[in-house]
């Protein structure tokens, strides 16, 4: 049994980043960009609760990490608003077409 | 009267004309009557003066009236080189006495100009001419310095040439206006020069402050010859106005412009302002510059009087015989018979006036026919015409009983007397020469104008005797012509008013060592002191009193003596009876002579003429002098004028073509560098600007996703470079 460390959790949330990244970069559709962005925000949160289980730094690690999700999940909320208004704008949500940051 | 009071009218009587002028010359065009208020002024100024000249010739008889103001100073007062230019006026007797013959005969010709010039297009304008003219000529004769007296010097030439030039449409009369101001400029550069002397030495242009200074041996740069040559600088002037010798061209021509002008101006009173002029100046003169004087005025009158005696011109006769009897004023400033020059002045412009009319009579009833040879028989036709006529004629003859015999006798005592004391004989046989000679062709004039029968029936039955404006002024001048208004005794002027009271010969001024000795009284022991006494009160009263009037004490010595020696007054009276019986028989040869060619016709006149024909035509040619001077002096000009629009039209001008062409050529070359290397360059800058946008262009995609993959490799390579781990 492989003593699990901090490294261990980094690597993990530097995949979870990463995979996150990629999305956020790659995906066409908005709400998929949306849910990498998720990813990130939970590699975020697992970095906070490694950090704060491995460096005696009390529980702010975690309140933090809650703190996140609550933002995570405002941070979804307005998204998804903007997504939306999106689409009515230009009847879809492909982030290739919106180009409109150019003018 | 009190002195402010004269001055005041003297001023005012000075600008009258010139608000006769500028009223004419403004209202002209929509007032046809406007003439007559200059005529009017004239009129009611003409009485004033009356009235000024019996106040002052018999109140103020030795006291001389100045008023000055300053009307510029250059500098601070007292420093070097610092000096104040005085306006002002002096009536002194010889002023008020031209203020006089100016007057009279100005409204005289402005009332016979109403009926000569009658019908002409520009009537207006001609009375407005004739108040200018009045006004420059008051201010000749009133002014108290010199160069005043040359502003209003230029005036008059200007009137001179507007009214010798009035029927411009002719052009002989519009070129004779033009010669008569060239000429005149050519004697106004010589007193420019004299004035310019006087000023660089005294600071001042004020005769008295200049005269007081002289007195005193101060003399311009300490030479008699400076102060000789001021003196005919000066002089120069009066050549030019006078029209002497070699100057006269002018005058003959200026007969182009109306007949009242001519008598008005080329008669009686502007070419007499040069004569005026030497009377002025009379005490700087030395000896050389009089005799100079005496020497041109001699000549003068002698070229003149040859040339009038050939003359068919009615109004070229008067005008050569103006020029001759100018000639003798100038001969007797000269001669130093001050007094008699002035006399003859004064007679001469009634008489000449009257006969200046005259002949303006006789044009204007034989429509406008100025050809003596056309004429004759008109005494029947033209009575006051021709008994006018003949009175001023006998006057300018020097008979008995007339003004002329008075002044012309007394002036030609002068030159007598000037003969026996300096041994130049020369000048009274020139004196006597010309009386005989102007007898001659007066009175050829008359004959042939006025007896014998009409030669030209046509224009005989059209002449008429002229209306009352034109008859009176002739009556009047003719009455003036005769002795009794000058002296009670009329073989003698010396015993009248005129010489004995009123115009008395001032005391020379030039060191004693470059004067005529009989102009040096040195009997009086007293007078070298009373001299500088005299100057030194005059020269303070100029300097300290200049902003009122005040009476100069100094002053009434220069008109109140006899200044001549002893033996100048013995040589006089010496010479009295001789020249009395003298010109009496060469005036009554040169009558006779002239009754014997044109009266009696003993003589053919013309056949005389062919057999001396040489001189006949030297003479009627007015001794070749107009073509000498266009051979010389024109011919030369328009050489040099030539030459110089050659060298204006080569070298000036291809400079000027030369210096533009390179500019051209410069400037080509700038323009190709602008367009090619600035603008270039510019341009380069704008394609380069361009070059790079449109490269980064291709970043800016508008996606978001971009943008992002951008920030992180940004963020990877700051990571990279920076390295904080």
């Amino acid at each position: 049994m492989i003593n699990v460390g901090l490294n261990h959790f980094l690597i993990v949330s530097g995949i979870l980043f990463s995979l996150g990244l990629y999305a956020v970069v790659t995906r066409k559709n908005a709400v998929m960009v949306l849910m990498g962005i998720e990813l990130i925000l939970n590699a975020a949160n697992i970095n906070f609760i490694a950090f704060s289980k491995f460096g005696n730094l009390g529980l702010t690690g975690q309140v933090t990490a809650l703190f996140v999700i609550v933002l995570a999940a405002a941070e979804a909320a307005i998204a998804l608003a903007i997504v939306l208004n999106i689409y009515k704008t230009f009847n879809n949500v492909n982030v290739d077409e919106i180009d409109h940051l150019k003018d | 009267m009190n002195e402010s009071l004269l001055i005041n009218i003297s001023i005012a009587l000075l600008f009258l004309p010139l608000l006769g002028f500028a009223t004419v010359i403004f209202l002209g065009k929509k007032v046809p009557k406007i003439y007559l208020f200059e005529v009017f002024i004239v009129g009611i100024a003409l009485i004033a003066t009356m009235a000024l000249m019996f106040v002052k010739l018999a109140y103020y008889q030795s006291h001389d009236i100045i008023m000055a103001f300053n009307w510029f100073s250059i500098g601070i007062a007292g420093m070097k080189d610092s000096f104040t230019v005085e306006l002002g006026i002096k009536l002194d007797n010889l002023a008020v006495i031209m203020l006089f013959v100016v007057y009279l005969i100005s409204f005289l010709v402005h009332l016979y100009s109403i009926e000569y010039m009658r019908g002409d297009k520009r009537y207006n304008r001609y009375f407005a001419y004739l108040g200018i003219f009045t006004f420059s000529m008051l201010g000749i004769v009133l002014t108290h310095n010199i160069l005043m007296m040359y502003i209003f010097w230029e005036l008059v030439g200007l009137s001179s040439y507007l009214l010798i030039g009035f029927w411009f449409e002719k052009k002989s009369a519009s070129d004779a206006g033009k010669k008569a101001f060239l000429v005149n400029r050519v004697g106004d550069i010589g007193m420019f020069i004299g004035i310019m002397i006087l000023f660089t030495h005294y600071k001042t242009f004020t005769f008295d402050t200049i005269f007081a200074q002289m007195a005193l041996g101060n003399i311009p740069f300490n030479s008699t010859w400076v102060l000789t040559a001021t003196g005919i600088l000066i002089f120069m002037g009066a050549v030019g106005k006078s029209a002497q010798f070699p100057l006269h061209v002018w005058l003959p021509d200026a007969m182009e412009g109306p007949t009242p002008v001519s008598a008005l101006i080329h008669a009686a009173t502007m070419v007499a302002a040069g004569v005026y002029l030497l009377t002025k100046i009379f005490v700087m003169l030395t000896a050389d510059a009089m005799l100079t004087i005496a020497v041109i005025g001699g000549i003068t009158s002698f070229v003149a009087a040859t040339i009038a005696i050939t003359q068919n011109d009615i109004k070229k006769v008067l005008a050569y015989s103006t020029v001759s009897q100018l000639g003798y004023m100038v001969l007797s400033i000269g001669v130093g018979a001050y007094a008699f020059a002035f006399f003859h002045l004064v007679t001469h412009a009634f008489f000449k006036a009257c006969l200046f009319l005259g002949s303006g009579s006789v044009i204007h009833s034989m429509h406008h026919e100025q050809d003596i040879r056309e004429m004759g028989g008109l005494r029947k036709k033209m009575p006051i015409t021709y008994y006018t006529f003949l009175v001023a004629t006998l006057a300018i003859s020097g008979i008995p009983l007339t003004s002329g015999f008075l002044s012309k006798d007394s002036l030609l005592a002068g030159t007598l007397a000037f003969g026996k004391l300096t041994g130049h004989w020369l000048l009274p046989a020139i004196g006597f020469l010309v009386a005989a000679l102007t007898a001659f062709y007066m009175f050829r004039l008359v004959i042939l104008t006025f007896h014998g029968k009409p030669k030209n029936q046509h224009k005989f039955d059209h002449a008429h005797e002229s209306p009352f404006v034109m008859a009176a002024p002739l009556v009047v001048l003719a009455t003036l012509s005769i002795f009794f208004f000058y002296t009670p005794n009329p073989l003698s002027a010396g015993d009248g008013w005129f010489i004995s009271d009123w115009v008395k010969t001032p005391h020379t001024v030039v060191p004693a060592s470059a004067a005529f000795d009989f102009m040096v009284d040195h009997s009086a022991a007293h007078s070298a002191k009373a001299i500088n006494n005299d100057a030194h009160s005059a020269t303070n009263s100029s300097e300290a009193v200049t902003n009122k009037s005040h009476s100069s004490e100094a002053n009434s010595s220069a008109h109140g003596e006899i200044t001549h020696s002893e033996l100048y007054t013995e040589t006089m009276h010496w010479a009295h009876y001789p020249a009395m019986f003298a010109s009496l028989i060469v005036a009554g040869l040169g009558i006779l002579l002239a009754f014997v060619f044109y009266q009696w016709r003993k003589v053919d006149a013309d056949k005389l003429a062919e057999s001396i024909k040489p001189i006949y035509k030297f003479s009627l040619n007015k001794w070749y002098i107009d073509e000498i001077y266009n051979a010389t002096v024109i011919a030369g000009t328009l050489v040099l004028a030539r030459f110089l629009s050659l060298f204006d039209g080569k070298v000036v001008d291809g400079a000027v073509n030369g210096a533009g062409h390179t500019t051209k050529f410069i400037s080509r070359l700038g323009g190709w560098f602008d367009t090619f290397v600035v603008d270039g360059f510019v341009n380069f800058t704008a394609f380069v600007s361009g070059f790079i946008g449109l490269s980064f262009r291709r970043l800016q995609t508008g996606k978001v996703q971009t943008y992002l993959v951008l920030v992180i490799f940004s963020v990877i390579i700051i990571l990279l470079v920076i390295r904080p781990f």
